[in-house]
């Protein structure tokens, strides 16, 4: 039945045509909220490292302004030393944070000064204390913020410098701050970096604290935090690559010599 | 089709004590030694050992995060955490497994179309199909049920949409839906037995995967030219031919998925299962793991009421329904031919059923009133839901009207005489078996 054949074989290209037309056409739709410009992160590429300075003054941001509304549960001092910190300064840096304890012998609770194995201190005791602090809000845990959000360490440094007046027309909810890179535009949180570090975030190695700067470095803090153990693993992703490349060479090697009596 | 062979003496005393006793080897030397390959059984014949490796590496990586996952509501997030953080190495262990979900999925996928271009599914291999879809379905469970044990927003608010689903079922449907959650919400009981299940069903898996081997070796493989071997002249001993062959396809695939491990872990996954599940906060966009985006467009294809059915039933039949249809797909093919090589018609619907596929899985990502986009193009003209309507549509009209059809219409090109009659050199054609060592030189085919 050639000629049946022949029409369905026309029916196919006409379907295929057609799916193929349909893919070139259209326009480019509106987003709700701003894509992020894509940075430069010292962590990009198969090579990538956390640029140890940039973190460590992260930190140091965190810790002077985010911590004073945002928890990050995940995280122990102890781990600080993934971003350079020695045991010794991570010590001292837990102990100068107190944390509730116990029950002693009498049945009570008491606060001592942190040790390194002890979690981050939340700065509220309970989410309805964190709301009722935040207009309502609740500050989210910042473990892992960067793997919690689309585009990652992009958006955070987006957010974290995008804040603006609101364009004309746009009416704003009591208690909400402008900012383009927000689902909405409006988000809960005003910018709290101050720019120059207004005696809050003094860096000790001299860097100027601009608040593009501190954004920057407290972007890199949370990466890390996100992810502590990246190096490593693109250490052992290099060698597992380069193995399995040198591996399968020989397998095609081997494959070649055992098929060649076969053809 | 299996040649026979002599019993194949064993050097080793201790083999033969053993053997004679409880024959093992001689199972192994005959399934995996001298077990007759159709010698032009090209590269994408390896997916079936990628697939049972994956199945492996899923089992052992499985374990391994067990012994440290807690499924409670209130520590499952953080336990997984702790292993990313914590356990030695169970970072590796966590985005092997994660990923590995993924890559068993893509393996299986390209193992199924596969069969789909080669005819695999057909007489005498309808059991092996259907064995096959049976794993599929098992599959597609387990990695539901995965999904759900971190914990996260998309966990949470797939699982709920998911089981919601069955509310749909009609009088007892609200009691099935309050029985797979074990209460009234998607609740502590519903992560624990998710959790009991997803350990469950990977054994359940290798179960239905001895069947479908076992299924497989009495019929032998299909090959791309869907004729039968006629003799030994077409075949070559599974060993070492296609171990070493397996061997270089599993390397390379390897590669990539530990590439994608190593590199972009979370490339495929949805940042949203990051945040702990809060059952008061509804994601802007739930939507499921990539390996279900076809099957989701597929159920948000049915918009309105049918007869008596709803809309809501309406799509879960229909999804359900186009997973099932494989079942019977042997029989909906009456075409005769298998391998779509020498169907020159079948050949062009096979592609664009794979591409309707992909639309499909295009349109399950996007948000049901958004228009059509792919590729970051936008369709102001179509929604998403209309595209999906489209090809559920074509979905079942290839099967059910289609195949049916093609098989009383096509004509199919001439078949070859036999296998070694299309993959030799001409030169070396007629002359029986090949002798071992034969100079000839390698045709690079595959």
């Amino acid at each position: 039945m050639p000629k049946t054949t022949a029409v369905l074989r026309a029916l196919a290209l006409v379907g295929a045509v057609a799916g193929t037309l349909g893919l070139a056409t259209g326009a480019h739709a509106a987003g709700e909220s701003e894509t992020p410009p894509n940075q430069d992160w010292s962590w990009e590429g198969p090579f990538g490292t956390y640029d140890r300075a940039a973190a460590q003054r992260g930190f140091l941001v965190y810790k002077q302004v985010c911590a004073s509304c945002h928890s990050m549960d995940l995280l122990d001092y102890r781990h600080l030393t993934g971003i350079g910190f020695s045991e010794a300064e991570v010590s001292a840096l837990a102990s100068g944070f107190l944390v509730i304890d116990g029950p002693d012998e009498n049945g009570d609770m008491f606060r001592r000064p942190a040790v390194p194995s002890d979690g981050f201190i939340n700065p509220y005791e309970n989410d309805q204390m964190a709301r009722l602090a935040n207009n309502g809000s609740l500050p989210p845990d910042l473990s892992v913020i960067t793997k919690a959000r689309a585009y990652g360490a992009d958006y955070l440094y987006a957010l974290l410098t995008g804040y603006e007046d609101p364009p004309e027309g746009v009416e704003m909810r009591a208690g909400m701050h402008y900012n383009r890179y927000f689902s909405g535009g409006q988000i809960a949180m005003p910018s709290m970096i101050i720019e120059g570090g207004g005696g809050v975030v003094e860096y000790l190695d001299g860097t100027e604290p601009t608040l593009a700067q501190q954004a920057w470095d407290v972007t890199t803090f949370m990466m890390w935090a996100a992810e502590p153990h990246m190096e490593r693993r693109k250490e052992m992703g290099v060698m597992v690559l380069v193995f399995l490349a040198v591996f399968a060479v020989l397998m095609w090697l081997v494959k070649r010599r055992v098929w060649s009596d076969a053809h | 089709m299996a040649h026979a062979s002599p019993p194949p003496a064993f050097k080793n005393p201790m083999v033969r004590w053993i053997d004679s006793r409880l024959p093992v080897f001689t199972m192994m030397q005959k399934e995996y030694g001298v077990f007759p390959m159709p010698r032009n059984a090209n590269y994408f014949w390896n997916f079936g050992a990628i697939a049972m490796v994956m199945l492996m590496v899923m089992i052992v990586t499985g374990i391994f995060l067990s012994m440290h996952y807690t499924p409670h509501v209130d520590y499952a997030f953080g336990s997984v955490e702790r292993i990313m953080r914590d356990v030695n190495y169970g970072w590796l262990m966590r985005y092997v497994h994660m990923n590995g979900a993924s890559f068993f999925f893509i393996a299986v996928y390209i193992h199924i179309f596969r069969g789909l271009y080669y005819g695999s599914y057909k007489a005498p291999r309808e059991i092996l199909w259907m064995l096959g879809v049976v794993i599929l379905l098992l599959m597609m469970a387990t990695a539901f049920m995965g999904y759900v044990l971190p914990w996260g927003q998309m966990s949470f608010w797939g699982v709920t949409v998911i089981t919601n689903l069955f509310s749909a079922i009609p009088l007892v449907g609200d009691s099935v839906v309050t029985w797979l959650w074990g209460g009234f919400a998607v609740e502590n009981p519903t992560l624990n037995r998710f959790f009991s299940l997803h350990y469950l069903l990977p054994f359940v898996i290798v179960g239905v995967v001895f069947l479908h081997v076992a299924a497989l070796h009495v019929t032998g493989s299909n090959n791309p030219t869907g004729i039968d071997p006629k003799g030994p002249q077409d075949t070559l001993p599974f060993h070492p031919y296609f171990t070493i062959k397996d061997t270089f396809g599993l390397v390379v695939f390897l590669f990539v998925y530990l590439a994608v491990v190593f590199f972009a872990p979370n490339f495929m996954g949805h940042a949203d299962n990051y945040i702990p599940a809060e059952p008061l906060v509804t994601p802007a966009h739930i939507v499921p793991e990539w390996y279900f985006l076809p099957f989701y467009a597929m159920l948000r294809a049915v918009t309105f009421d049918f007869l008596f059915i709803e809309a809501k039933l309406g799509g879960v039949i229909v999804m359900f329904a186009s997973v099932f249809i494989l079942f019977v797909l042997p029989w909906l093919d009456t075409s005769r031919v298998r391998s779509a090589r020498f169907r020159p018609i079948y050949k062009w619907f096979f592609w664009i059923l794979f591409v309707n596929v992909l639309i499909l899985g295009q349109v399950g990502a996007l948000a049901a009133d958004d228009p059509f986009e792919v590729f970051g193009v936008s369709f102001g003209f179509i929604s998403a839901t209309a595209v999906g309507q489209i090809c559920t549509l074509y979905y079942f009209f290839h099967f059910l009207v289609l195949l049916p059809l093609l098989g009383k219409f096509e004509t199919p090109l001439p078949l070859p005489q036999s296998i070694h009659e299309s993959v030799l050199p001409k030169s070396a054609r007629g002359g029986g078996p090949m002798p071992a060592g034969a100079t000839a030189k390698p045709m690079g085919k595959a």
